[in-house]
């Protein structure tokens, strides 16, 4: 040691130190004033989706077409015509969102998911007829979903078509809340590729479904919750109906060109599934789904959710009294 | 180009390499997927993978043979691998030269100075590769500490998803995996050990360092003084990555050819020469007889004390749900490295690192937790014995997975079997409907079948006040407004417990019922409110064990219906069915 003594503080070294002391005090004080908190209560996550009204009135007369046909793509192009084309739905302009049925890492020959040509077309007639800004495919599938974009053949096809993949990542879902609804209130929605679409196209195929009876258009929203949504099972046909509640398609479009009859929804066998060659296209997803009923050998009233759907006003079992389009090429 | 400059690049190259075989390990056809790159590379020319998988098994999985690059090159010129091509030994090296790099030269020669504690690494592999040419109980363990399976599984799956999980750019969904504490601070702590001595882990415990400090025994080029000049400046010990001490008597098998002391070196005394070093050399490793039999002794005795546990015998572990392909457990065990491949490559997370609980030779080897994830194992995949290094996971065909095709003789590829817990399964326990298990299933026809019941809801007996227009209305007013319909709902008449009316509507003390023609109640008529169940059972012969239905069975926690090792294929004699 050098023997130096010590040196006292001076005035202005002590000022300086107690102010930035009285400083740090008061932004201790600050903080803790702050973020006080007398009664904690769990956070909660607001619900800030909400889905518009996709729908779009069709033209007199023209709200379901059923037509037979040979191969999906001039069928699918001849169900969407006889309701007036793809032209009085899809506006230039209009950002287009295609919800397919990919639940399955399965290939399209078994039909348990979405046919990758059908979509497709259907892509292609929204950008080439339609004047479509973007279209955009997205499902939350149940097997892995990269997989499941992958093995469907969805993924490619789409991309060819032009259309845009959202995969359902984590930050893609917000809670939602459906009015009148007892199932769906702040439940994590797929909300992110939905939020700036003007226009929402289902596709799907027909499907033996266990559960419920049959899986087709209005089962087909399923794919559109997040969290663990099979809690729902317990009341299937109030989840099914609420789907519907939650979506109101511009157009639907039901694929029973392979039908599934037996060991679905996954089915895996080629002997779960017959050929029906037909296509179903409309605006009212309830009807389109009473129709298609019929593929598996029941009645609109075997299926719960198909009655309470009608009572809830989203549309109507009794196709009939649309005057289905119906025609064979 | 100064030599240090290329060992420089040479290192850049091969962690850079390393990182992006990490990154595309994933499921897919784009170029920055899977496809045909070789992610298994460092692995491959691993010669340890190479020698303790030949030493467990008497044979030499096919990739491996690639090993036999580094063998001779090492042989030749030395250790290398370790100072030109491991990521682990760059990372090393880099934390090292990061921390000392301001420090003063007699603290850096002091940090660089050969230690005696250095032979540990060679006991450590002694016992590893006794433990895995043991006759009857052989087992790989190098796979814990060898640097490359390390690194593999550190940077696969814990440092990679842990970043990646903030940003979804490689998984579009978070990835998990269980146990990542515990690997991930080993890796820390191993880099962090750079900070007390720089390449801490290649110098004390590097198993694969040992082995090639072994291999270069006989290297024809070596470093070493070229002239008996005596300068003492120490400037070569400066910046020994080896700890080798090349001014002096040079230990060869410590040496890891960083070629530091040449560049250091302003006196031009050292070159890499085919003579020996001027101040003299050793080039075995100071293993002593004492220290050779023990480690010895240690290996022989570690798998049988470890296998004590009774985990290859009665007390095996039926919660390890091995992936499709995978070895029987004790030849399994002969091969799997831990490296952590087969979990980055599998596209639903669902294979993850086992834990310490299913017995220590089963640490960090794959199991499906069907919690994880997105799916079960995938009906259509086989990707984890495709991208497995040693076979431990066989590369099977979706065929031989199926049973189809050439295989259909030999039936699906089992992981075990799925058992219902009746006590929490929804439609056994609480008589509320749900079925997704069944939906799930994914084989062809359905291993989940289910049988129709009618059961009588808590409080359902009724009696018929009045009944009109498909409306009964009842004395009590206990029930709950349109609890019942939901479409699963049904009501009986006491005196015809045959005939089903479904209940379409119902508020606290009326029931409305789907309209029939025939369907009369009578006041004081007694009735019943039935659920309609679907109760699931499980058909032994179909179920493979993919644990989709595990996955999404609602029950969250602990699932109504879970996988269990029991029938799977690989081991007979787990079998159930006679």
């Amino acid at each position: 040691m050098t023997g130096k003594k010590q040196e006292n503080l001076n005035r202005r070294e002590f000022i300086a130190r107690s102010a930035k002391a009285g400083a740090s005090i008061a932004a201790a004080a600050g903080l803790a004033y702050w973020l006080y908190q007398d009664n904690v209560i769990p956070r909660q996550e607001g619900d800030s989706a909400v889905f518009p009204d996709f729908s779009v009135a069709p033209q007199p007369g023209k709200s379901l077409s059923i037509v037979q046909g040979t191969e999906r793509k001039s069928t699918v192009i001849k169900a969407i015509d006889m309701l007036g084309g793809i032209e009085h739905f899809v506006k230039p302009g209009d950002v287009v969102l295609i919800k397919p049925n990919i639940a399955f890492a399965s290939s399209a020959a078994l039909g348990a998911t979405t046919n990758p040509d059908l979509l497709a077309t259907v892509v292609r007639l929204c950008y080439d007829r339609g004047g479509a800004k973007k279209v955009i495919v997205t499902d939350n599938p149940i097997n892995d979903p990269d997989s499941c974009f992958a093995l469907t053949g969805i993924g490619k096809a789409a991309s060819a078509a032009g259309a845009q993949i959202m995969l359902p990542k984590d930050s893609y879902f917000s809670p939602m809340t459906i009015k009148n609804a007892q199932l769906i209130k702040s439940w994590p929605v797929l909300y992110e590729p939905l939020k700036n679409v003007n226009k929402v196209i289902g596709i799907a195929p027909l499907k033996d479904h266990h559960r419920s009876g049959a899986s087709m258009m209005m089962k087909n929203w399923y794919g559109l919750l997040g969290g663990r949504r099979n809690i729902f099972h317990q009341k299937i046909h109030t989840i099914i109906t609420e789907l519907a509640m939650m979506i109101r398609p511009t157009l639907v479009i039901l694929d029973a060109f392979s039908v599934m009859k037996a060991n679905g929804p996954t089915g895996g066998s080629m002997s779960d599934i017959y050929s029906a060659n037909t296509i179903i296209a409309g605006t009212d997803q309830v009807a389109v789904d009473s129709f298609g009923a019929g593929f598996l050998n029941l009645k609109p009233a075997d299926l719960p959710y198909l009655t309470q759907a009608q009572q809830m006003g989203l549309g109507t079992t009794d196709y009939q009294s649309l005057k289905p389009l119906k025609v064979q090429l | 180009m100064k030599i240090v400059t290329t060992r420089r690049i040479s290192q850049a190259f091969f962690l850079l390499m390393f990182l992006f075989f990490c990154g595309i390990t994933t499921f897919g056809t784009e170029w920055y997927q899977i496809r045909n790159w070789p992610v298994n590379l460092f692995l491959w020319l691993d010669p340890l993978v190479a020698i303790s998988t030949m030493l467990a098994t008497h044979t030499l999985y096919a990739p491996l043979l690639l090993s036999l690059i580094t063998v001779v090159l090492t042989i030749i010129f030395g250790r290398f691998f370790c100072g030109w091509v491991c990521p682990f030994g760059t990372m090393h090296q880099f934390t090292g030269y990061m921390t000392h790099r301001k420090a003063r030269m007699a603290e850096k020669i002091e940090l660089n100075k050969y230690r005696k504690w250095q032979k540990i690494k060679y006991y450590i592999l002694i016992l590893f590769l006794v433990a895995a040419a043991l006759p009857a109980f052989g087992s790989l363990l190098t796979g814990l500490l060898d640097p490359i399976p390390l690194v593999y599984r550190s940077v696969n799956i814990v440092l990679l998803p842990a970043v990646d999980n903030h940003t979804n750019i490689i998984f579009s969904q978070n990835r998990w995996t269980t146990t990542a504490w515990a690997i991930g601070i080993i890796f820390l702590a191993a880099i962090l050990a750079n900070l007390w001595i720089p390449r801490f882990y290649c110098r004390f415990i590097c198993p694969l360092g040992a082995l090639m400090g072994i291999l270069g025994r006989f290297a024809i080029w070596r470093i070493g003084k070229n002239s008996t000049d005596t300068i003492n400046c120490k400037l070569c010990e400066k910046n020994c990555e080896g700890g080798c001490d090349p001014s002096g008597n040079i230990k060869i098998s410590e040496c890891v050819l960083c070629f530091n002391c040449r560049s250091d070196c302003v006196h031009g005394l050292i070159s890499y020469q085919t003579s020996k070093s001027f101040e003299g050399e050793v080039t075995s490793p100071d293993v002593s007889r004492r220290g050779f039999m023990l480690s010895l002794a240690s290996g022989v005795l570690a798998i049988p004390a470890v296998r004590l546990s009774g985990k290859l015998a009665s007390n095996w572990d039926n919660g390890l749900i091995r992936p499709p392909g995978s070895l029987p457990e004790a030849q399994f065990l002969e091969r799997c490295l831990k490296c952590g491949q087969c979990m980055r490559i599998c596209p639903t997370n669902v294979l993850q690192p086992a834990g310490i609980a299913s017995g220590f030779e089963a640490l960090w080897t794959p199991t499906l937790n069907n919690r994880i994830g997105s799916s079960g194992c995938q009906l259509n995949c086989v990707a984890c014995g495709y991208v497995c290094p040693t076979a431990a996971i066989r590369p099977i065909s979706i065929d031989e997975k199926h049973g189809t095709g050439d295989f259909a003789d030999s039936g699906p590829v089992k992981l075990g079997t799925a058992f219902f817990d009746r006590n929490r399964c929804l439609p056994w326990a609480m008589d509320k409907p749900c079925l997704v298990c069944q939906e799930n299933c994914p084989v062809s026809p359905k291993a989940i079948f289910t049988k129709e019941t009618f059961s009588i809801v808590r409080n359902g007996d009724k009696v018929v006040e009045k009944f009109a227009s498909d409306t009964i209305h009842i004395a009590d007013d206990d029930m709950q407004t349109g609890s019942y319909a939901t479409g699963d709902y049904f009501i009986t008449k006491n005196n015809e417990p045959d005939r089903l009316y479904q209940i379409i509507d119902n508020s606290k003390n009326s029931l409305t019922i789907k309209n029939d023609e025939k369907m009369i109640f009578k006041n004081g008529d007694k009735i019943l409110l039935k659920v309609r169940l679907q109760r699931p059972y499980v058909d032994i012969e179909k179920c493979i064990g993919c644990g989709i239905c595990e996955h999404e069975c609602p029950v969250s926690g602990q699932r109504a219906i879970r996988v269990s090792a029991e029938g799977e294929t690989r081991n007979k004699k787990h079998g159930l069915l006679i």
